[in-house]
C-alpha cells in the first residue's frame, strides 16, 4: 500500500477547471510537504471496495455523518447552556425560546442522539448478518465495540444534562449499579458522582465527559476503525473476498473505486437520511416520548421519584436483562454482571462463529434461525424495558403471581446469551451452501 | 459525440447540479447556527432602554444610571456650566462634534436636547475608564482655567461638560451621547428615541 | 383488496386493548379531549388573559417571556396594559408573583412552573393539553381536604379550584358495581368526567373484584357548562401554545426544509444513476 511512499517521486498535480494553475500548484507545495495525494489514493480515489454493497451498507457512513451533526450542534449549545443544577433546566428551556435558531439545533442534538443509536445498531446487524467480524477484521469489530461502548457512555453522561426528572433519576438509577458492585461499591459510586448523591458535582463532571472527553476517544476510535477496515479491506454481502481475483493492474476484479462511487452513493445515502431525519425532527421531535421523554419536562426533584424510571429506548435491550435478573445475597449485583455480560459478550463474536463460511447468505438453517431469533429476543427486551414489569399483567398461582413480563424477560435473556455460547457448536454443525467465486449482484 | 464523452458531460453537469444544490442545502443549514450567536431575547432585555427620574435633580447635580452595563451621566447643567462650555471651544479637539458619537439632536453646541440636561455615557473614550465629576470650583487640582468637566484618573484624559475631550488628552474622540428622549413628568428613558408610545 | 378477517382481528384487538385499560384504570382515567385549535389567535389571547389571571398568582412561567406574547397578535404596549399585574418591564420573564417561602408554607410545596407542564402531562392516555382540560374540569368539592376541593385526575392535589366560581361546585358521585361488564357500560354512559377503580379484596380466602365508578355532578357556576368548556380549551389552548411557542414555526421551517431536501435528492439519485451505469 505504502510503496509510494518509499521512492518519492515529485508528482506534480494537474486539475481540471478555470483555477488548474493556481490550484495545481498550491496541491503540489502541500503534496510536497504533507501526504494529501498518497492519503487521497489510498482512502478514496484507490481504495477498491466491493462492488455490491447493499442497504445495509450505508449505515457507517450515516453514523459518521451523525457524529459530525452531534459534534456541530453540541458546540453551538454548549455557548449557551449552563451546567449547574440550579440553571441547567432554565438553560435548555432559554435555548428552545430566546436563543435565534436555538430550537433547531436542540432538536437536531436530541433527534441526532436517537438517530446514531438507530445508525450504529443496524450498521451492527449488517456486521452480525454478514460477517463483518469474521478473521482477518476482528480488529475492525473490537474498534467498533469500543465506539459503541463510548457511544453508551456519552449518550448516559448527555442525558443527565437537560437536568428533567428522568435524566436526574436515570442517573441516580444507574450510578447506583455501581454502589451493587462487592466491596468498592459504594466508594466507586461516591467517587463517580463527587457526592453522596447526584448533585451539581455530578452535572459538572458529566458535562465534561460529555462535551470533551468521550467525543475525543470517539474520534480516535473512529479513525482506527476505519484505518483498520482500510487495511484489509471491506466486506461484502455474499463474504467473499475480492482480493483473491485481481485483474492485470492489480485491483480486484469486484472492486471499485470508493471515489467516486461510493463518495456519490454515499451522497445519496445522506441526503435520504436528512429526509427521514427531517420529518422526525421538525414535526415528531418528541418520537412519541421516546425521543425526548415527556417526564423529563419536570425539572429534576430530589425528593419526589417518578412511579416510573426507565433509560432512554437504546439502552432498554439491556436494561431488561438487568431487570430479569433475580437479586442475590440481598445485591442486585448479579442483574449488572448479567448486563455487563451482555454488552461485553459481542467482543467475542470473532471467535465464537466457526462457520467455514461469512455470510448469512450461505449459512444454514441453523445460523440463520438463530441470528432470527437473537433479532426478535433483542427488540422484545428492548420493549419491555420501556414499561414497567407489570405491563402484562401476571401469571396465576402455579406461577406464584410471577410478572408476565418478567418471565418473559427472562426466557429472552438466556436466549440471548446463547445465541453466542452456542455458536460455536451450531455454526460448526451447519449446513452451509456453496460460496461462489465471485460476487452476485 | 461518443457515448463516453456524454456521459462525461453528463456526470459533470450532476457534479455540479448537486454541488450547487448541496451548498444551498448547507447555506441553509448554518443558517441557525450562525443565527443563535445574535444577542438572544435576554441579552436584549438586558439591554431594553432604562427610565430615570430627573424631576428632582438638582442644578449642578449629576444622577449615574446604568444602561447596557455601562454607567450614563445625566447632569443638570447651570448657566456657569453652560458659559463653561462656550469658553471652551478652542481648548477641545472637536468642538463641533464632527466624529459621529452622537445622535442627530444632539450634533449642537452642548450636544443635548435640551442644554440644561447633559446625557453622557460615563466611559473615557481612551481605554473605557469611567472619569470623575470635577466641577469648575476643583481648581486647585485642576488648573486655575478649569471651567468644570470631568477628569479620567487612569491616563488624565480630560472633557468638559458637553463630554467633548479637550485636546492634549490621551483619549482622542469625544464622550459619546447615547439615544434619549424625554417623557412627561420629569423622565428620561436612556436607549430608546423613538417618538411616540 | 383487504382481508374482511383482519377487521375481525383488529376490532378484537381494540377490544381486547380497551378491557385492559378498564383493569389499569385505578392507573388514570379516560381523558377528554380539548378541541384546541392553534391558529385560532383570539382562542390564545383569551388564553393568555385567564392564565395570567388565575394562575399566574401561585404558579410561574418563568421560561416565557411576556413579549414572546406578540406571537398571538398584539403589540407591546396591549401586553403591558393588559397582561403584567406585577410591573415589570415587557421583556421580563413571567415569574410567580407569590413568594417561594410563603408557597411552601401555605401549600406544603411550592405550585409546579406551568412553561412546560402540558409537556410534561403527555401520555399514552392522551396529549398534555388534553391532561389539563381533563383536570380543569375534575374538580370537586371534598370537605376532607384541607383547600376544600379534590380532583378526579389529580387525586388529593394540594391546588383550590381557583375557577370555581366559573365551574360551579361540582359534587363527587360514587356507584359499585359487581360486573365489570356493566361498570363499563355506566363508564361510557357517564356524562361528565368519569374514573373507574377496580378493587381487589380478599373475602375469606377467595379474590373479589369491585369495581368503583365516580362521576362528577355539575354545579352552578356564573358561566353554562358549555361557556364553561370554552373558557377551559382557549386556557389549554394557550397552555400548550405556551410550552412549545416554535410549534407552528418548526413545522413551516420543516416544510420548506423537506422541499428543499426533496430537490437535492433529485440530482443526488440522477448522479449516482450516471456513475453506476458502468458498474455491473
Amino acid at each position: 500500500m505504502n510503496m509510494a511512499a518509499k521512492n518519492k517521486q515529485p508528482v506534480v498535480i494537474t486539475c481540471a477547471g478555470p483555477l488548474n494553475g493556481v490550484a495545481s500548484g498550491l496541491l503540489t507545495w502541500v503534496d510536497q510537504r504533507f501526504p494529501l495525494m498518497s492519503n487521497w489514493r489510498d482512502h478514496l480515489a484507490e481504495y477498491y471496495a466491493p462492488k455490491n454493497f447493499n442497504f445495509w451498507y450505508f449505515f457507517g457512513s450515516l453514523a459518521m455523518f451523525v457524529l459530525v451533526l452531534q459534534i456541530v450542534t453540541g458546540i453551538f449549545l454548549t455557548m449557551h447552556y449552563k451546567p449547574d443544577a440550579s440553571q441547567a433546566f432554565a438553560s435548555v428551556e432559554y435555548i428552545m425560546r430566546d436563543v435565534w435558531g436555538g430550537w433547531f439545533i436542540r432538536y437536531m442534538h436530541s433527534t441526532g442522539a436517537s438517530a446514531f443509536f438507530i445508525c450504529v445498531y443496524l450498521h451492527m446487524l449488517r456486521g452480525l448478518m454478514y460477517g463483518s467480524y469474521r478473521k482477518p477484521r476482528e480488529l475492525i469489530w473490537i474498534f467498533g465495540m469500543l465506539i459503541y461502548l463510548c457511544l453508551m457512555a456519552e449518550a448516559f453522561f448527555g442525558y443527565l444534562l437537560p437536568w428533567g426528572q428522568m435524566s436526574y433519576w436515570g442517573a441516580q438509577v444507574i450510578v447506583n449499579l455501581f454502589a451493587s458492585v462487592p466491596f468498592i461499591g459504594e466508594d466507586l459510586s461516591i467517587l463517580i458522582r463527587g457526592d453522596y448523591v447526584v448533585s451539581d458535582a455530578t452535572l459538572n463532571r458529566f458535562f465534561a465527559f460529555h462535551v470533551i472527553a468521550v467525543p475525543l476517544v470517539l474520534i480516535g476510535l473512529v479513525a482506527a476503525h476505519i484505518l483498520a477496515l482500510h487495511e484489509v479491506g471491506s466486506n461484502n454481502p455474499d463474504g467473499v473476498e475480492i482480493k483473491d481475483k485481481k485483474d492485470a493492474a492489480g485491483h480486484p476484479l469486484d472492486g471499485i473505486p470508493f471515489h467516486p462511487y461510493y463518495t456519490v452513493k454515499d451522497t445519496l445515502g445522506v441526503v435520504v437520511f436528512l429526509i427521514i431525519f427531517s420529518i422526525i425532527m421538525f414535526f415528531v421531535p418528541e418520537g412519541g416520548g421516546y425521543f425526548l421523554e415527556y417526564n423529563n419536562f419536570i425539572p429534576a426533584d430530589p425528593l419526589k421519584t417518578p412511579p416510573h424510571i426507565a433509560p432512554v429506548w437504546y439502552f432498554t435491550p439491556f436494561y431488561s436483562i438487568l431487570r430479569a435478573a433475580p437479586p442475590m445475597f440481598n445485591s442486585q449485583f448479579p442483574g449488572v454482571v448479567a448486563m455487563g455480560a451482555a454488552t461485553l459478550i459481542f467482543f467475542l463474536l470473532p471467535w465464537l462463529d466457526r462457520s467455514p463460511v461469512n455470510s448469512i447468505r450461505y449459512k444454514g438453517p441453523l445460523f440463520r434461525g438463530a441470528l432470527t431469533i437473537f433479532v426478535v429476543v433483542f427488540l422484545i427486551l428492548g420493549y419491555l424495558g420501556t414499561e414497567p414489569t407489570n405491563v402484562w399483567g401476571q401469571f396465576g398461582g402455579w406461577l406464584g403471581n410471577a410478572d408476565r413480563a418478567t418471565v418473559v424477560a427472562r426466557v429472552c435473556a438466556i436466549v440471548y446469551f446463547l445465541f453466542f455460547l452456542l455458536m460455536p457448536w451450531y455454526s460448526s454443525i451447519d449446513k452451509c451452501k456453496p460460496v461462489p467465486e465471485r460476487v452476485t449482484c | 459525440m461518443s457515448d463516453q464523452d456524454v456521459d462525461k458531460c453528463k456526470r459533470g453537469f450532476l457534479v455540479a447540479a448537486t454541488g450547487v444544490v448541496g451548498g444551498v442545502v448547507a447555506g441553509a443549514a448554518a443558517v441557525p447556527f450562525v443565527g443563535s450567536m445574535l444577542p438572544s431575547e435576554r441579552a436584549k432585555a438586558a439591554g431594553a432602554p432604562v427610565e430615570a427620574d430627573i424631576s428632582k435633580l438638582a442644578p449642578g447635580e449629576m444622577k449615574i444610571i446604568e444602561w447596557r452595563g455601562k454607567p450614563v451621566w445625566i447632569v443638570n447643567r447651570t448657566k456657569e456650566m453652560l458659559a463653561g462650555i462656550t469658553k471652551n471651544n478652542s481648548k477641545v479637539s472637536d468642538p463641533k462634534s464632527d466624529v459621529p458619537l452622537q445622535p442627530d439632536y444632539a450634533k449642537n453646541e452642548f450636544r443635548s436636547i435640551k442644554p440644561e440636561i447633559a446625557v453622557l455615557e460615563g466611559v473615557c473614550s481612551h481605554l473605557g475608564c469611567s472619569p470623575q465629576f470635577k466641577s469648575a470650583d476643583a481648581k486647585s487640582d485642576m488648573g486655575m482655567d478649569w471651567d468644570g468637566g470631568f477628569f479620567c484618573p487612569c491616563h488624565g484624559s480630560k472633557f468638559d461638560f458637553a463630554g467633548r475631550v479637550f485636546a492634549g488628552s490621551p483619549a482622542p474622540v469625544n464622550l459619546k451621547v447615547p439615544p434619549y428622549k424625554f417623557v412627561g413628568d420629569g423622565k428620561i428613558i436612556i436607549g430608546d428615541d423613538s417618538k411616540g408610545a | 383488496m383487504l382481508n374482511p378477517s383482519i377487521f375481525r382481528v383488529f376490532r378484537a384487538a381494540t377490544l381486547a386493548v380497551a378491557l385492559i385499560s378498564v383493569a389499569h384504570a385505578n392507573e388514570g382515567m379516560r381523558l377528554q379531549t380539548a378541541s384546541v385549535n392553534a391558529h385560532d389567535l383570539v382562542s390564545l389571547q383569551n388564553g393568555a388573559k385567564l392564565f395570567v389571571n388565575y394562575c399566574l398568582n401561585c404558579h410561574g412561567a418563568s421560561y416565557m417571556r411576556y413579549n414572546r406574547l406578540s406571537d398571538l397578535g398584539l403589540n407591546e404596549q396591549q401586553i403591558r396594559d393588559n397582561l403584567i399585574f406585577t410591573g415589570v418591564k415587557v421583556g421580563e420573564l413571567m415569574k410567580v408573583a407569590m413568594d417561594g417561602k410563603d408557597a411552601k408554607e401555605w401549600f406544603g410545596v411550592p405550585p409546579p412552573d406551568l412553561t412546560v407542564i402540558t409537556r410534561s402531562r403527555s401520555s399514552g392516555a392522551g396529549s398534555g393539553t388534553d391532561w389539563v382540560y381533563t383536570y380543569l374540569k375534575s374538580f370537586y368539592r371534598d370537605d376532607q381536604r384541607p383547600t376544600g376541593w379534590n380532583n378526579l385526575l389529580f387525586e388529593n392535589v394540594g391546588m383550590p379550584h381557583v375557577l370555581w366560581q366559573l365551574n360551579g361546585q361540582q359534587q363527587l358521585a360514587v356507584q359499585e358495581f359487581k360486573s365489570e361488564h356493566d361498570a363499563h357500560a355506566a363508564l361510557i354512559a357517564a356524562k361528565s368526567a368519569a374514573r373507574l377503580d377496580a378493587e381487589v379484596s380478599m373475602n375469606g380466602g377467595k379474590e373479589e373484584r369491585r369495581y368503583k365508578l365516580r362521576t362528577l355532578q355539575p354545579g352552578a357556576g356564573t358561566l353554562a357548562p358549555i361557556e364553561y368548556d370554552k373558557q377551559v380549551t382557549d386556557l389549554v389552548n394557550y397552555m400548550g401554545y405556551m410550552a412549545e411557542p416554535m410549534r407552528l414555526e418548526r413545522r413551516q421551517v420543516g416544510t420548506y426544509v423537506l422541499l428543499l431536501l426533496g430537490v437535492l435528492f433529485v440530482f443526488a439519485y440522477a448522479l449516482k444513476k450516471a456513475f453506476w451505469k458502468d458498474v455491473h
